[in-house]
């Protein structure tokens, strides 16, 4: 891929970022309440939240706040969190792994049953198989994936409790990670009960988040299945008197997966974005779940933080979606 | 995205239901939901507020223990569960049609202006596109609903701040197809002011889509009105709400899981419905999908 493509890609990622970030900034100086005054309590004297206001930079023209705000995100100083009395960015760090680690764990079952349900459908076509699949799609279109979470609570963990609707590692196990990546982190270092406990608390939410991707690549899969079974190679592939089974799993399911890769790319960032409630139902430690937190807590330079952060990882989803294009579609890349 | 969003509603309903039957299975259900919503008051057995602590965790009708004077049971503080889901489809539709209609107008016309005007409108209204889609949905409406206040109006108004962009994307994409017809090349030649033929000649082409667009936006907005009100953000709490029955069932789950299922029931049919009647209209109305 050229260099060329890839910088001016990352330029036009600089006008985008500036502009959520002037966003957040406006939308958190339109906030009622004094951040000042929540950030002292009640017992300050006025003479103490006019320092403060000094410090903070409050009493300089909106304008130079801005790019005081500006300065400081980019020598990743996000502020201190006022409930948790912790620089936002090493909150924002220690539950970013967990997201994650439970967002890539979520596309690879989307991916597994999508293309799952794809390819037995056109396998099947015409029969009940073929039903199944697509009133499956429709219902894991029409079910947003928090729906989804809290049907799993209630029939796997409170009909048939079989898994875990809660945390993150059985505690009682006392694994302490290090890098933050539990499941990758327990698999390499040999902790199989930690593994498991991990994998267990995972599958739930995961799923969750899962389902509703699934039905949109089993659709999209399906459809371009269709269309490469009309292709002449299935024609001679048959003629030559391979199985329907072999042509369908290896002749068009090669074929028809670049765009369902291609849109599975751009919907994993919607995946990501679920996690923040998926995560609050499930109690999963992850920074979803401390957004709801901070937004219930109004504790505002946390929700500065981990709404800039999302931005940026969604950002970069979508540079790395563009290089997936180029490298695919050679046009592209001299445009 | 355009082209995927078709793809997907070509591949699925198709086998499932024909055009014909998705609008009408969707229409019945946006029917039967608008029924609900207008006529609650007189078809509401109780008081949706009434509290009863005498008769807390009445099971639905399928179960021996009811006494029939409370159909779909009472939650824990004796309410009626049918009562209450009647009056949550008001709130549910109001904000449907309210937050989809201002979503699509405001989104439509900047869709409009982009595609037809080009240029430096296009670059200003597409970047602020970008810079939109950039945020996650679900956090940035919990976001501004906690910044701006909780109530009818703040979920409206986040609903209608998050999702213009669908409508301007696909507008867009559709307004700079049309603008390369001759009827609209005619159209200039006639001598037809660039707005008159805007919005005369190039809009009624691109209602019918803005039709499909719109059903789909209502299913959305029936789901975010659920998730802020299942984080107890939504309007108050003295106002029954499908998320909010969602977030109060959740808590006795294990004692009456109805109290849960019936209002998750409620959400699933509507946007199933929505969407039916979104893809059927897309198929009818799309001569190239119709052939």
């Amino acid at each position: 891929m050229s260099g060329v493509f890839l910088a001016r890609r990352l330029l036009l990622a600089i006008p985008t970022l500036l502009g959520v970030v002037l966003i957040v900034f406006v939308l958190m100086r339109v906030v009622p309440g004094d951040p000042i005054a929540m950030m002292t309590g009640l017992n300050a004297t006025p003479a103490d939240i006019e320092r403060l206001r000094a410090l903070h930079g409050f009493d300089q023209s909106i304008f130079t706040q801005f790019v005081f705000y500006l300065e400081n995100i980019l020598q990743g100083d996000f502020g201190t969190s006022i409930t948790r009395r912790q620089p936002v960015a090493d909150l924002v760090l220690s539950r970013l792994p967990a997201t994650l680690e439970l967002s890539v764990a979520a596309m690879i079952f989307a991916i597994i049953i999508g293309v799952f349900l794809a390819t037995a459908a056109t396998l099947w076509r015409g029969r009940v198989a073929e039903r199944m699949a697509d009133g499956f799609s429709a219902l894991g279109l029409a079910i947003p994936d928090f729906l989804w979470g809290l049907i799993f609570i209630l029939v796997l963990g409170v009909m048939l409790p079989i898994l875990p609707i809660s945390g993150r590692i059985d505690p009682r196990l006392g694994f302490e990670g290090k890098s933050g990546l539990y499941l990758v982190e327990s698999f390499f270092t040999g902790q199989f009960a930690a593994f498991l406990s991990v994998a267990e608390h995972m599958i739930l939410p995961a799923a969750a988040l899962a389902l509703p991707l699934a039905a949109i690549i089993a659709r999209v899969l399906k459809s371009s299945l269709g269309d490469a079974m009309r292709q002449d190679y299935v024609l001679l592939a048959r003629v030559k008197g391979f199985s329907r089974a072999r042509i369908v799993t290896r002749d068009a399911l090669r074929n028809a997966l670049v765009p369902t890769v291609t849109l599975t790319a751009v919907q994993f960032t919607f995946l990501v974005g679920g996690t923040v409630l998926v995560e609050r139902i499930f109690g999963y430690p992850g920074l979803g779940n401390m957004a709801i937190e901070a937004v219930v807590n109004r504790d505002l330079p946390l929700i500065q933080g981990i709404v800039i952060t999302f931005a940026v990882i969604f950002i970069a989803l979508n540079i790395a979606i563009d290089m997936t294009y180029a490298l695919l579609d050679p046009r592209l890349r001299h445009g | 995205m355009a082209d995927v969003t078709s793809m997907v509603s070509r591949a699925g309903w198709r086998r499932v239901m024909k055009p014909g039957g998705r609008i009408l299975f969707g229409g019945g259900i946006l029917g039967l939901l608008l029924i609900a919503a207008i006529f609650a008051p007189l078809l509401a057995p109780h008081d949706p507020l009434e509290q009863d602590l005498m008769v807390s965790y009445l099971p639905p009708f399928w179960s021996a223990e009811t006494d029939g004077l409370y159909p779909l049971g009472t939650d824990s503080l004796g309410r009626d569960i049918l009562s209450r889901l009647l009056y949550g489809a008001r709130v549910a539709l109001t904000v449907a049609v309210v937050a989809a209609l201002l979503a699509g107008l405001l989104g439509t016309l900047l869709g409009l202006l982009a595609g037809y005007f080009g240029g430096w409108v296009d670059t200003v209204i597409s970047r602020a596109v970008d810079i939109w889609m950039a945020f996650p949905p679900v956090l940035l409406s919990i976001v501004l609903v906690a910044l701006i206040g909780t109530g009818l109006h703040a979920v409206i108004f986040a609903i209608v701040i998050i999702d213009w962009t669908r409508f301007c994307r696909v507008v867009r994409a559709e307004v700079m197809v049309q603008r390369e017809q001759d009827y609209v090349a005619s159209a200039v030649t006639v001598g037809l002011s660039r707005w008159r033929t805007l919005f005369v000649e190039i809009l009624p082409n691109v209602a019918p889509l803005l039709l499909v667009l719109f059903s789909l936006e209502m299913g959305i907005a029936v789901i975010v009105e659920a998730i802020l009100s299942f984080v107890g953000l939504s309007v108050s709490s003295d106002m029954p709400t499908w998320g909010g029955l969602i977030q109060e069932g959740r808590l006795y789950v294990h004692q009456a899981w109805w109290l849960m299922v019936l209002p998750m029931a409620c959400i699933i049919l509507t946007v199933l419905g929505l969407n039916a009647l979104g893809d059927g209209l897309r198929e009818k109305l799309d001569p190239v999908m119709r052939r």
